[in-house]
């Protein structure tokens, strides 16, 4: 089972990868709001300063 | 209308920017063409299970090659297509930025599709693998990985490029996408070349088969599952018009499903060779699946809170809340079957393809309707064509869904308590396999109805989106306007500087790329090196000509409906022989032990028969078994065997540590033609013409004569 020399490390590399992604994400802030996130995909289309191309 | 706590330095000049829609448009059409031609190959391979004479007697129309052909058509053509096509339409948008260059856009569509092509021009040809999923061969795999790399590059940079701060959680789905499929395509593809079209797996036997399923169950989570959900919390509010249930259990849903997902695919290889530890493993951790998985069914079916009216008319919303009910059944089903109890009598049946087909037709295929019936008329801006011909296809691929579901569960069970039937005297019941074939071909009729059915719900949505577009009109692109996310757009040279940004990223996944495959070349030969410490004296490598018919058991597929490995069962032992030991697996790379028994286990086939046996078997296998679905494989008696490969093919497996001696990769040539003669005139004496010892059936007869048969004489595991 030597592979597993390879495939452990790899599996805790990636949990690994994504732990620091979880910090990373709380640290700047991207979990302080849990109600807006969800609301604001549905303005989206409305904000925007529609106006079709002129040539 | 961000949060005040998420800073946004809302400050300089307003940014004017279009989205990217006309890519998207292209991965819609491809998605509509890989999908049909999926479901159509899908549907000839049910019915050649149901009787076989649909194989037509032809190599590249037999189930052994089509199989693999619709697996990666439905799974990376059908599936990769449309998660191309919703991630690129809502990528944008969540982030307020057009994609990061339109030029890896196209080179990212087109190579995607010339791998699709490529794929079904080798795979009918027995050009594979043999890994499941993973069948495509070495030059292949690099260009996927290429191209994947693209996508990367255009993904993140992206998101370097945002104007929103806040990534939305879709974006982490999509991000854990993107990530995992690359190192599971890398890590499980590492195989040496032989030829330009045929290379040899870096791992041999439980290794090969650990790191297979760990990348198999893998796919499924990373690409049939993890973009789905993004897609599925992007999707579904804006087609509902009402935010997410819970933005927070959204949150609590992906991390939680990204950490436990890796560790389930042991579940795959219960009951084998496998160390008892890793299949437990395998087993807790898929069990624990359960319950992410819900949060997220749960999460998405409750988003159509006050909107369970327009479920009935609105044919988007009615597809994506049967996607979110097949995807609760089929993660309810996964854990389940995971349970050593309930593999033992699921494994190797019919209920996995039911199992399997929940979640492809019932989840995959069922959201991808639901979002391009909200996206096409979107994209074409215009209203869908017909809202009744979507309710057709929707009743049309529910019933003929639940007809497969339901028949490969009686068919499943059925097989499985037939295989497992014993007398008191301790006899099986049911000694000739082919009893228990028969018994069930009623239900591969079943399944191949509502096959078909799902099929022409599909070409019906084809034509109903084809209608759509053709009635959209053709619009300027539109422009949005927002501010920059900071003020590092301020300086005079602005533009110049956002285009630079995006490539440390690229470097950094460039890099990635770079360290798992060089890790992988350097360090796994030397682990390989020391398993040959073969712990069974007897068990020896294969001899060239049998070598030589092992690659053409991979080429015709046989692994896809035969097992090489007897689970330690009563039941079992009787009707096949002593259970597997890892140490009869050592020089088996690829491992060939198989998912699926439609035909019988082959781990113990060696010297059951005689050659004359095997001869008239392959010719015609209802000649000696009536009854049988087994395709004719009349060609390998035309074809001549290729003797001058064979130096070539034991120098690669030495450099893989197969102990083959320097006068053995000389003289191969030599000793296959000796062992080719014995068994040719073995068959003379039967009649058979002597110069059948040229052909590929000859050296396939070697093949099934050695299987098992080192093992199985030696004294060691005997009570």
């Amino acid at each position: 089972m030597e592979i597993l020399i390879i495939l452990l490390p790899l599996a805790l590399a990636l949990g690994g990868l994504f732990v620091w992604a979880f910090w990373w994400a709380v640290g700047k802030g991207q979990y302080d709001d849990l109600e807006t996130p969800g609301q604001r995909i549905l303005l989206e289309d409305n904000q925007r300063t529609v106006q079709h191309k002129k040539d | 209308m961000s949060s005040p706590k998420i800073p946004t330095a809302r400050s300089g000049r307003v940014e004017s920017f279009s989205y990217d829609d006309e890519i998207v448009k292209l991965f819609v059409i491809a998605t509509m063409i890989w999908g049909v031609i999926a479901l159509l190959l899908g549907v000839t391979i049910a019915f050649q299970l149901a009787d076989w004479r649909v194989n037509l007697g032809l190599p590249w129309t037999t189930f052994g090659r089509l199989r693999p052909l619709h697996t990666n058509a439905a799974i990376f053509a059908f599936c990769g297509n449309a998660i191309f096509a919703g991630v690129y339409y809502s990528h944008q948008r969540l982030l307020r930025a057009r994609l990061f260059n339109d030029v890896l856009s196209r080179i990212h569509f087109w190579g995607w599709q010339l791998i699709i092509v490529s794929a079904a021009l080798t795979l009918p040809f027995g050009i594979t693998t043999g890994k499941e999923y993973a069948e495509l061969e070495w030059p292949i795999d690099i260009a996927i990985t290429l191209i994947w790399v693209i996508f990367a590059v255009n993904f993140f940079g992206t998101i370097v490029r945002r104007r929103e701060r806040h990534i939305y959680v879709a974006i982490w789905f999509y991000i854990a996408t993107i990530i995992t499929v690359a190192v599971l395509h890398i890590v499980n593809s590492l195989e040496i070349p032989v030829s330009l079209f045929k290379s040899y797996s870096l791992y041999a036997g439980v290794q090969d088969a650990l790191v297979q399923w760990w990348y198999g169950h893998n796919a499924v989570a990373f690409f049939l599952t993890t973009p789905f959900l993004g897609l599925m919390y992007y999707f579904i509010p804006k087609a509902a018009n009402r935010p997410v249930y819970s933005y927070r259990l959204s949150i609590i849903h992906f991390w939680s499903l990204v950490f436990i997902y890796i560790w389930a695919g042991p579940h795959h290889l219960l009951y084998t060779t496998l160390p008892e530890w890793a299949q437990t493993l395998g087993m807790v951790f898929s069990i624990m699946l359960w319950m992410p998985s819900w949060g997220g069914m749960i999460n998405g079916l409750m988003t159509l809170r006050g909107v369970w009216d327009k479920v009935r008319t609105e044919p988007s919303l009615r597809f994506m809340a049967t996607a979110l009910t097949f995807y609760g059944m089929a993660t309810f089903e996964g854990p389940l079957l995971s349970i050593k109890s309930v593999n033992a009598i699921a494994h190797f049946t019919d209920w996995i393809p039911g199992h399997v087909h929940s979640g492809t037709i019932g989840w995959n295929y069922m959201l991808i309707a639901g979002i391009f019936f909200y996206l096409v008329p979107k994209l074409w801006d215009t209203e869908l064509h017909s809202k009744k011909m979507a309710h057709q296809q929707f009743w049309l691929a529910t019933i003929g869904l639940v007809l497969y579901i339901i028949s490969m569960w009686v068919a499943g069970v059925t097989q499985s308590l037939m295989w497992r039937a014993m007398d008191d005297a301790g006899n099986l019941v049911y000694p000739n396999f082919i009893e228990t074939v028969v018994k069930i071909v009623p239900m591969y009729w079943i399944r191949a109805v509502g096959g078909t059915m799902i099929l022409i719900s599909f070409i019906l949505m084809m034509i109903n989106l084809y209608k759509t577009a053709k009635a959209g009109k053709k619009l300027a692109p539109v422009v949005y306007e927002s501010l920059p996310l900071d003020d590092s757009s301020l300086e005079p040279h602005a533009s110049v500087h956002r285009k630079l940004e995006g490539w440390p990223m690229i470097f950094a996944v460039l890099s990635l790329i770079a360290i798992l495959v060089g890790s992988g070349i350097e360090i796994i030969p030397s682990l390989v090196a020391d398993k040959y410490v073969v712990k069974v004296s007897t068990v020896k490598p294969y001899s060239p000509l049998e070598l030589y018919g092992r690659d053409i058991y991979i080429k015709e597929g046989c692994y896809l409906c035969h097992s090489q490995t007897v689970r330690p069962m009563a039941h079992e032992v009787v009707r096949y022989g002593k259970a597997s030991n890892a140490a009869e697996f050592v020089y088996d790379h690829p491992f060939q032990w198989g998912s699926k028994r439609t035909g019988p286990d082959l781990a113990r086939i060696g010297g059951k028969y005689p050659n004359m046996w095997h001869y008239k078997h392959f010719y015609d296998p209802r000649e000696v078994t009536q009854g049988s679905l087994m395709p004719q494989y009349t060609w390998l008696f035309n074809s001549k065997i290729d003797y001058k490969t064979l130096p070539k093919k034991l120098s690669v497996m030495k450099q893989l540590g197969v102990p083959y001696s320097e006068s053995e990769i000389t003289n191969a040539v030599a000793m296959a033609q000796a062992q080719a003669k014995t068994i040719s005139d073995d068959l003379a004496q039967s009649g058979v013409p002597v110069k059948v010892a040229e052909m590929d059936i000859i050296a396939l007869i070697a093949y099934m004569q050695r299987l098992g048969v080192d093992y199985g004489s030696s004294q060691e595991g005997e009570e």
